[in-house]
């Protein structure tokens, strides 16, 4: 009881982190948000200047405090304010939401099972042929930068191959809708998305398995269920891969991060119109509402992350409760 | 990125004594080198980089044409004059590519370097003070930990003024926590040793503990953070230039990246100025990588290649 009271502490602790940060940064920079967006219209008035300072939230008479009081309300209650084309943050947001959500939970999902797999059974048969091709391989992949491996796929398969479409969710023109061919439409526009993010992230989870069951192996446990005579398999899976997954699940929240900092590159390399895109456009416009609230959007999937993978961690290993 | 996250990991090389002495034992420095030049993952990473860094210091050994003349044909595809081919106003590719290491190689181990000096100063503080201090200063790392690093740059870069300095600065500032977090594990682990307590009975300073004695014992952990933030960095640095988020008047492998999908290189035939730099940008971060691993592997004997035929567990 007292782990999961302390997690959440901490789930409080960095969300409010986050918020403040995301609060102070502009307000330490130079000028606001107001301003900034009148500086690239012409002709500043001033009354459309106090117009739109009221309308973000800055009340240059207001005290702070009650200005950070007034922000944090509104943040938990999803009012983010307009982006630069006048649209409610919150509505482009959602619009966007689904598309990353099911990029990045799909890929994430099949690389974890990949890698993990693939860890635990290149231990077990330690310099074995899958031990010596797939670790290696995959792990120098995983230290190419995700853009990369997202370029060299685009110009093989849609570029040279023409395999794969080039870029975008579905086919332009189309009306999505409940058909086949719209499903299959929508799923060969994020096969290389989800291919780059999979091959990315799955040389490390390999890597983390794989040596996490090197050491397992070797624990006087695993050595009583040998002389226990128990299957392979059983010894494999229920003493070794179980004990070893564990710094892996304390990972994944950590590994999660990189996802979605790398699916940011990955939408924008692909034009795959995700919240990542949006960021991306948020940056060029200098459309300032749109990026604060990407920041905690971002921030709170990961924080939600952390706190599912401490409580699986709880759930599997008695010893994490314990101390 | 490559996050080791076995508890061996925090622990990379067994913690002797004589590295302690008074003369930092060249024996063990010699012994060290012998092991790197051993691992053939090491060799290799070595090789990558001291390949790269001759490239960055002496640029004009491998091409005299000026990476900035824009005076060739435009989009003009590779050539025996341009190996590469040309810029879309007319730069040569090549040149750019080899004069673009000075920068990309400098931020990256400028960054690197910077964020283990943050992530010692933080991990092994809050290891050897304890107490309260340690409990504030693991909570701010554990807050770093968690932040998602680029979105948080981008916000951070939107604000600030463009440039190789603001991302070296802001990547500075977001990349040391995860090096703190082990570099707190480890300290903690040598807080009870003897010659701590020896130290702390001649009556020495907190600082000169720290700097003379810890510190000395977490070389290799130190080098390993180093090497795996610069792995890191590597790719961040060129993810953010990509963005368009650097300033791309200066020349990196980043910015030409930025310049050639802003120009569509992929799609119309000129593909070698986009994945030129985009290899470049890999081979370096693997041959950090590969250095990493072979630290992992020299520190932690049990996941050394076994060169039996079939792997009967130790």
């Amino acid at each position: 009881m007292r782990y999961v009271a302390r997690r959440m502490g901490l789930f409080v602790l960095t969300l409010w982190a986050a918020l403040t940060v995301n609060f102070l940064i502009p307000r330490l920079m130079p000028g606001d948000e107001a301003t900034a967006v009148l500086s690239r219209m012409k002709g500043v008035n001033p009354a459309a200047l106090h117009a739109l300072q009221v309308e973000f939230g800055i009340n240059t008479d207001q005290n702070v405090l009650v200005t950070y009081l007034q922000y944090l309300g509104n943040c938990l209650t999803g009012q983010f304010g307009l982006t630069a084309a006048r649209v409610p943050v919150m509505t482009e947001i959602l619009d966007k939401l689904p598309w990353t959500l099911a990029l990045v939970g799909i890929t994430t999902v099949i690389a974890f099972a990949i890698g993990t797999m693939i860890g635990v059974l290149s231990a077990w048969r330690r310099g074995g042929r899958l031990d010596s091709i797939l670790p290696p391989l995959l792990f120098i992949v995983s230290t190419m930068p995700v853009f990369f491996v997202a370029l060299v796929l685009l110009y093989v398969f849609a570029v040279t191959l023409g395999w794969l479409p080039l870029a975008s969710n579905y086919e332009l023109g189309s009306t999505p809708s409940l058909t086949l061919g719209f499903a299959s439409d929508v799923v060969s526009h994020a096969i290389l998305p989800g291919l780059t993010l999979v091959v990315v992230t799955a040389g490390s989870w390999i890597y983390t398995m794989r040596n996490n069951m090197v050491t397992t192996l070797a624990e006087d446990y695993v050595r009583m269920a040998r002389a226990k005579g128990l299957p392979g398999w059983q010894i494999m899976l229920d003493y070794a891969a179980r004990n070893a997954i564990l710094p892996n699940l304390t990972g994944f929240a950590m590994q999660l991060g990189y996802v979605l900092g790398g699916s940011i590159l990955v939408e924008y390399t692909f034009s795959y119109p995700g919240l990542g895109y949006l960021f991306y456009t948020g940056t060029t416009n200098h459309d300032l509402p749109l990026q604060s609230a990407l920041f905690l959007v971002y921030t709170l999937a990961i924080l939600i992350c952390v706190l599912v993978a401490d409580f699986a961690s709880a759930l599997l290993d008695p010893r994490t409760r314990d101390s | 990125m490559t996050i080791p996250m076995t508890p061996e990991t925090g622990v990379p090389v067994a913690v002797s004594p004589e590295s302690t002495a008074g003369a930092p034992g060249s024996a063990a420095f010699r012994r060290f080198a012998q092991a790197v030049l051993r691992n053939r993952k090491a060799t290799a990473g070595l090789v990558i980089l001291a390949a790269m860094t001759v490239v960055a210091v002496f640029p004009q050994l491998f091409t005299n044409i000026d990476p900035q003349a824009a005076i060739y044909d435009q989009q003009a595809g590779p050539s025996a004059q341009h190996l590469l081919g040309t810029t879309q106003v007319g730069e040569d590719v090549f040149a750019q590519l080899i004069w673009g290491t000075r920068l990309t190689l400098l931020i990256t181990v400028i960054v690197s370097l910077a964020a283990t000096v943050i992530s010692v100063l933080i991990g092994v503080t809050a290891a050897y003070v304890g107490g309260m201090a340690d409990r504030s200063l693991s909570l701010l790392t554990d807050v770093f930990l968690v932040l998602p690093t680029l979105p948080l740059l981008i916000v951070l870069t939107a604000y600030l003024p463009s440039g190789s300095l603001t991302i070296t600065a802001v990547m500075i500032a977001t990349s040391w926590a995860f090096a703190a977090r082990q570099l707190r594990a480890q300290g903690l682990s040598l807080r009870t040793r003897d010659f701590l307590e020896a130290a702390k009975v001649r009556g020495e300073r907190r600082s000169y503990i720290i700097i003379v004695e810890i510190l000395p014992n977490m070389i290799s952990l130190l080098v390993a953070s180093f090497l795996g933030l610069a792995v890191f960095v590597v790719g961040f640095a060129a993810g953010l230039q990509f963005l368009g988020l650097g300033n791309s008047t200066e020349l990196t492998w980043g910015t030409m990246l930025y310049y050639s999908q802003q120009n569509g290189a992929l799609e119309s035939g000129n593909a070698l100025w986009m994945l030129a730099p985009g290899a470049a940008v890999a081979i370096l971060g693997t041959g950090f990588a590969l250095l990493n691993y072979a630290f992992d592997e020299i520190g932690n004997p049990a996941l050394r290649p076994v060169r039996r035929r079939r792997g009967k567990p130790a």
